[in-house]
């Protein structure tokens, strides 16, 4: 097949794949932001738990971070789907019989999987990044009668991000390509499942993956460019 | 003339070692008091426990006549009972630090605006003029939009001044505010202070600049291993000290 006639099969009419990429782009790029966002509030809870005096709180953020990091994400991505899935719908039916025939959505069932993998390392990122903080910046806080809450909220969030932002950069790099682990479950048509089913269908298969591979290259230069600007922006009063 | 702070019999244990072996102070409204003593002495561990940025171990410490109400634990430290007391009696008590500590993410005009408005609940723009004046008066009015590690140690330092005054405060705590400075901007920084004590400003002065002492304090407090070894007024106790330390102790920085 010639050049012309392979770059036809990704058109957007009825008969190309382009739509279908488009939409793989948008459910990536979805599934990437989502549990991106779940990632940043366990990091947050996990590292509050972690620096925080109670030996419980440090105790049960340890354990999620020590198993997250030791099993490989995709059995993590299994286990949490599967199980818990099951495990939410038990629940449910001891509640009530209405929840019977409850099913889990897949998408915020990957989503919660993908999420509860990122917090992880999340939380040691900001960890690291809120003892960066020089304590004389906290200090000074507190001795202008800011409570513990105000403190966190103007002064350790955002120096913490600075500190943060290389490490929150590349997990963000690192969502973007865990979010392709999903298209093994089925269910949800990101990406890589796209590539995977047009080279299937087609038999162009360096063609197509070779199309997904440039949409992930997209998706992570147009993240490095934004990633650039926000550190622009939070180191301004340190150059 | 009225008391603003009182101090009395605080203790303070760092583990085994006991860095304030009851102290007690007591400054009037308008009272400069400038606190003397070789390092390890105590005198910043003493201005720490007065806003509770060190938690003393026993003692009481009174800011306009509110006791800030301590509760001892059974290890022999103690916590305070209500930190939203804490809270406010520190807003009272505005601190200027050694190192100015002056928040690197904002620029002076937001470090100066930034407690009066989300502590004491100023209206933004009240605030604002209020700390262009404040500039102004401590000569960095034009640095305003800087960020703090854009400027020179002396200029940081006023800005702290700055932000400490923004609080109207009933007293200014004072820890060591030159000792971090290049000789040549020291005196800056000891000139906007000397301002503050001719206003009739209450100021607790922890300090080795004995010019500065002499000069503007209204009494000084020397700390010898954690207690008063000698206090009275500048001329008498630094012309004519009566405890052997103390004596030691200037002859050691009037070189």
């Amino acid at each position: 097949m010639d050049q012309a006639s392979l770059f036809s099969l990704l058109s957007f009419g009825p008969d190309g794949w382009g739509m279908r990429f488009v939409e793989g782009l948008v459910v990536t790029v979805e599934v990437s932001v989502s549990a991106y966002a779940v990632s940043l509030i366990l990091g947050l809870i996990g590292a509050s738990a972690k620096l925080s005096s109670s030996k419980i709180a440090r105790g049960i953020a340890d354990v999620y971070t020590t198993l997250v990091r030791a099993l490989p994400e995709l059995l993590l991505l299994l286990l949490i789907y599967f199980s818990g899935a099951d495990a939410i719908k038990f629940v449910l039916s001891l509640i009530s019989e209405d929840f019977e025939d409850f099913e889990v959505d897949p998408f915020a069932a990957a989503v919660a999987a993908l999420g509860f993998i990122g917090g992880a390392y999340m939380t040691e990122v900001m960890r690291g990044a809120i003892l960066s903080i020089p304590n004389g910046q906290i200090e000074a806080a507190k001795a202008s009668g800011m409570s513990r809450f105000l403190t966190l909220r103007r002064v350790i969030l955002p120096q913490m991000l600075r500190y943060a932002l290389p490490g929150m950069g590349n997990l963000w790099l690192s969502a973007t390509k865990d979010s392709s682990l999903i298209s093994v479950l089925g269910n949800t048509q990101d990406l890589l499942f796209m590539g995977y089913r047009a080279s299937a269908v087609t038999k162009h298969y360096g063609f197509f993956y070779s199309v997904a591979a440039i949409l992930f290259l997209a998706i992570t230069v147009i993240s490095m460019i934004v990633i650039r600007l926000l550190e622009a922006r939070l180191n301004r009063g340190y150059k | 003339m009225d008391t603003t702070l009182k101090v009395e019999d605080l203790h303070k244990r760092f583990g085994a070692v006991e860095v304030l072996k009851g102290v007690s102070l007591e400054a009037r409204t308008g009272d400069v008091i400038a606190m003397i003593g070789s390092s390890g002495s105590g005198k910043s561990t003493l201005l720490r426990c007065i806003n509770l940025l060190e938690i003393p171990n026993s003692g009481r410490v009174t800011v306009n006549g509110e006791l800030i109400r301590m509760k001892p634990l059974p290890d022999g430290t103690a916590k305070p009972e209500d930190m939203k007391q804490v809270e406010r009696i520190r807003s009272k008590l505005a601190m200027v630090f050694q190192s100015f500590n002056l928040w690197s993410h904002r620029t002076i005009l937001e470090n100066v605006i930034e407690a009066p408005i989300h502590v004491l609940g100023v209206p933004r723009k009240e605030a604002i003029e209020r700390a262009e004046a404040l500039l102004a008066k401590v000569g960095i009015a034009e640095k305003r939009n800087f960020y703090p590690n854009h400027l020179s140690g002396g200029q940081q330092q006023r800005a702290a001044i700055a932000r400490a005054l923004a609080m109207e405060p009933s007293v200014l705590l004072f820890d060591e505010p030159t000792s971090a400075l290049d000789p040549e901007l020291v005196g800056e920084v000891l000139q906007v202070m000397r301002k503050l004590a001719e206003e009739g400003r209450t100021m607790l002065v922890v300090t080795h600049e004995m010019g500065f002492a002499r000069d503007v304090a209204s009494e000084i407090v020397f700390l010898h291993k954690g207690q008063i070894e000698e206090k009275g007024a500048p001329r008498e106790v630094l012309s004519a000290p009566k405890s052997e330390r103390l004596k030691q102790f200037l002859s050691s920085t009037r070189h």
